[in-house]
C-alpha cells in the first residue's frame, strides 16, 4: 500500500441539484496525488454524478446546478476564475462504454493534442506513438494507425479510448465503470494499466465490482443516499481499511452484501 | 391444422401483395425512363450526341438543336444556389442543433417547415416582385438574370438542406460529444473536428438533395431567369434552363421538335443520376472508412 500522498482534488460543501433534486449533499473529499480512488456505493446514490463534477462535464446538462467548491491544486474548479476547458484538459475522462470517435486510430489520438494549438506532423506522430505504448495498444495497431477506430475489439477500444485521454496530458484521469463492458481479460488488462499509470497520474473510478476496488485502488470512497434521497458520502478511508474494518454499519452491510 | 394452413397461405399472400406494391413503384421508374429514352434517342442519333449537347443554337424551326447554353444556364443557376443555400443550410442546422434554446427552436422548426411548403409559384411570384427589381435597380440589366434565380432557389433548398443536416447531427451518439469536450476541446472545436464529421454524410446527402431540388426546379425558374437561349457572360445575364425549355415548348412542340424536348429531359435525367450516384458513393465511401 503506497502512503496517500499530497492533495490533489479536493472538495468542500459541494452540492450538486437537477433542478429541485438534491443529488449530492455536502461532499468533502481530499483525494491524493499519484493514486487510485474509488468510489463505490448502491446504483442511483450520484458516483457518477460526483465523478462528473470534477471534469464539470456536468455542465452539459442545463436542470444541473452546483454549490460549494471543489479545487485541482488548490486552484478552483468552478467560479469565475476557473476555465472549464482547462479543467478539463487537465482532468481526463474515460467512459463506461468505449466512445471512440468514427476516425482513424492515428486521428483519434491526435484530435485532443490538435485542438489545444499542437500543429506539427513530427509532434504528432510522437504523440501518438508514446500514449499508444503506454496503454500497450502500439505493437498491436502500429501498422493500422489509419484504420477506423471502431474496427478494433472493444477492448482495444477502452485502451485507445484511454490512449486518447493521456494525449493531452491530463494529471487526472476520471474513469466511470470503464471495464464494466469489457471481457474479463480486457478487464485485467486496463486494471493492470491503472496501477501503471497511477505512478504518474491521479486515477479516480467508479466501480460496481468490489474485487476490482480492492485489486487497483488505495482509497475507497463509499457513497449513499440518505433517508431524503440525498447522494451522500458515507466512508472515506483507505481501501485495506475499508474492506477490512469498516466504521460505518452501513459501509458494512454493503461490503458484505456485495460479497454475498 | 387448418388454422396453420390459412396462417400460412397469408403470410405467404401478404408477401406477395407487398412484393407486387414494391415491384409497381419500380415499374413506374422503368416506365418512365424507357417512355423518356424511346422518345428522345432518336433525335439524339439524328443530330450526334456531341453536336446536341455542346451545340449552340437552339432553333427548332430551323432544325438546330444544341443545348449547350441551357446546360451552362442550369448548371449556372444551380452552382449559384448552392453556393448560397449550403452556407447559410449548414450554419443553420448547426444553430438549431447545438445552439438554439427550446423556445427558439419552437418557433424555428415550424418555420423551416413552413418554408418549405410554399409552392414554388409563389416562391417564383416573389421572385419577380422583389429580387428581379431589386437587382435592375442595384446592378442593373434587366433583373431576369442567374443571380435571381441563385437567390430564390438557394433559400427554396434551404429547408432541405437544414432538417437532413441537422437531423443527421442530432441522431450522433451523445459521446461523442462528451468525449470531445471531455478532452478540453471547445464546443467549436467539437463541432467542426467531431460532430460535422461524424454527421458529414448525412448532410452531403441533404446537400445533394437540395441541389437535385434545384436542378428539377422548373416554376421559379420560368419566372425569373428571363429564358434566353444564349451563353450568359455575367450573373446578371438571362439564361434559360434544361427545365425551362421543356416547360416552355412542349405544350407545342411536335416532331422533331418534341423529340429533342425529350432529349433534353435524357440530359436531365443523367445529371440527377449523377447526383445521386456521387452522393452514394460519397455515404458509402464514409461508411467503408
Ligand atoms: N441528467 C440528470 N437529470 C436528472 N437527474 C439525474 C440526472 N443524472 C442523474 N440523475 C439522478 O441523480 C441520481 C444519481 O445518479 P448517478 O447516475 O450519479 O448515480 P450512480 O451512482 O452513478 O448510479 P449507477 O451506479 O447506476 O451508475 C439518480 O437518482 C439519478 O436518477
Ligand atoms: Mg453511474
Amino acid at each position: 500500500m503506497r502512503k496517500p500522498r499530497k492533495s490533489k482534488i479536493e472538495t468542500k460543501a459541494l452540492n450538486l441539484y437537477y433542478g429541485d433534486f438534491h443529488a449530492l449533499g455536502d461532499i468533502n473529499v481530499d483525494i491524493p496525488e499519484c493514486a487510485i480512488t474509488a468510489i463505490i456505493g448502491p446504483s442511483g446514490c450520484g458516483k457518477s454524478s460526483l465523478l462528473r463534477l470534477f471534469n464539470r462535464m456536468n455542465d452539459l446538462i442545463p436542470s444541473a446546478r452546483v454549490e460549494g467548491e471543489a479545487f485541482l491544486d488548490k486552484e478552483p474548479i468552478y467560479g469565475k476564475s476557473a476555465y472549464v476547458v482547462d479543467v478539463r484538459k487537465k482532468i481526463g475522462m474515460v467512459f463506461q462504454k468505449p466512445n471512440v470517435f468514427p476516425m482513424s486510430i492515428y486521428d483519434n489520438i491526435v484530435i485532443g493534442p490538435k485542438s489545444h494549438g499542437i500543429k506539427s506532423r513530427a509532434e504528432h506522430d510522437k504523440i501518438v506513438e508514446t500514449s499508444l505504448t503506454q496503454v500497450a495498444l502500439w505493437d498491436e495497431v502500429k501498422d493500422i494507425l489509419r484504420k477506423p477506430a471502431q474496427e478494433l475489439s472493444a477492448g482495444a477500444q477502452q485502451r485507445l479510448c484511454i490512449a486518447r485521454a493521456l494525449a493531452v496530458n491530463p494529471e487526472v484521469i476520471l474513469m466511470d465503470e470503464s471495464c464494466s463492458a469489457l471481457d474479463p481479460e480486457s478487464t485485467m488488462k486496463i486494471e493492470g494499466l491503472m496501477l501503471e499509470l497511477a505512478q504518474k497520474y491521479t486515477i479516480i473510478i467508479v466501480t460496481h465490482n468490489m474485487e476490482q476496488a480492492i485489486r487497483v485502488s488505495d482509497m475507497s470512497m463509499f457513497m449513499m443516499i440518505d433517508d431524503k434521497r440525498i447522494g451522500r458520502l458515507v466512508e472515506y478511508s483507505s481501501t485495506s481499511l475499508m474492506f477490512s474494518n469498516p466504521k460505518d454499519k452501513r459501509t458494512e452491510d454493503y461490503i458484505t452484501g456485495r460479497f454475498g | 391444422m387448418k388454422k396453420k394452413f390459412w396462417k400460412k397461405f397469408r403470410d405467404r399472400l401478404s408477401g406477395r401483395i407487398f412484393f407486387i406494391l414494391a415491384l409497381s413503384t419500380i415499374s413506374a421508374l422503368v416506365v418512365i425512363t424507357v417512355f423518356i429514352f424511346v422518345s428522345g434517342m432518336p433525335l439524339i442519333a439524328e443530330v450526334g450526341l456531341f453536336s446536341f449537347i455542346f451545340g449552340m443554337n437552339w432553333s427548332p424551326s430551323q432544325g438546330q438543336f444544341g443545348i449547350l447554353p441551357m446546360i451552362v444556364g442550369t448548371v449556372s443557376v444551380t452552382l449559384g444556389a448552392a453556393l448560397i443555400g449550403i452556407p447559410v443550410g449548414i450554419c443553420c442546422s448547426i444553430f438549431m442543433a447545438e445552439f438554439a434554446p427550446a423556445k427558439m427552436q419552437v418557433i424555428f422548426r415550424p418555420a423551416i417547415q413552413l418554408l418549405a411548403g410554399i409552392p414554388s409559384v409563389v416562391y417564383g411570384f416573389w421572385g419577380m416582385i422583389f429580387i428581379v427589381p431589386a437587382i435592375s435597380s442595384n446592378l442593373g440589366g434587366l433583373g431576369m438574370s442567374i443571380l435571381a434565380g441563385s437567390i430564390i432557389l438557394g433559400i427554396m433548398i434551404l429547408p432541405t438542406i437544414i432538417s437532413i443536416s441537422e437531423v443527421s447531427i442530432i441522431a450522433l451518439p451523445r459521446h461523442y460529444k462528451e468525449g470531445a469536450l471531455a478532452l478540453g476541446m471547445t464546443h467549436w472545436q467539437t463541432i467542426l473536428r467531431v460532430q460535422l464529421p461524424a454527421a458529414k454524410s448525412g448532410i452531403v446527402a441533404g446537400v445533394i438533395l437540395g441541389i437535385g431540388r434545384a436542378v428539377g426546379e422548373t416554376m421559379v425558374v420560368i419566372m425569373v431567369l428571363g429564358n434566353a437561349v444564349a451563353m450568359p457572360e455575367s450573373i446578371l445575364d438571362s439564361v434559360r434552363t434544361l427545365t425551362t425549355n421543356i416547360g416552355l415548348e412542349m405544350g407545342y412542340a411536335s416532331g422533331a421538335h418534341q423529340q429533342a424536348l425529350f432529349a433534353t429531359g435524357i440530359v436531365l435525367f443523367v445529371i440527377i443520376m449523377i447526383l445521386n450516384i456521387t452522393a452514394q458513393y460519397i455515404t458509402r465511401k464514409k461508411v467503408k472508412k
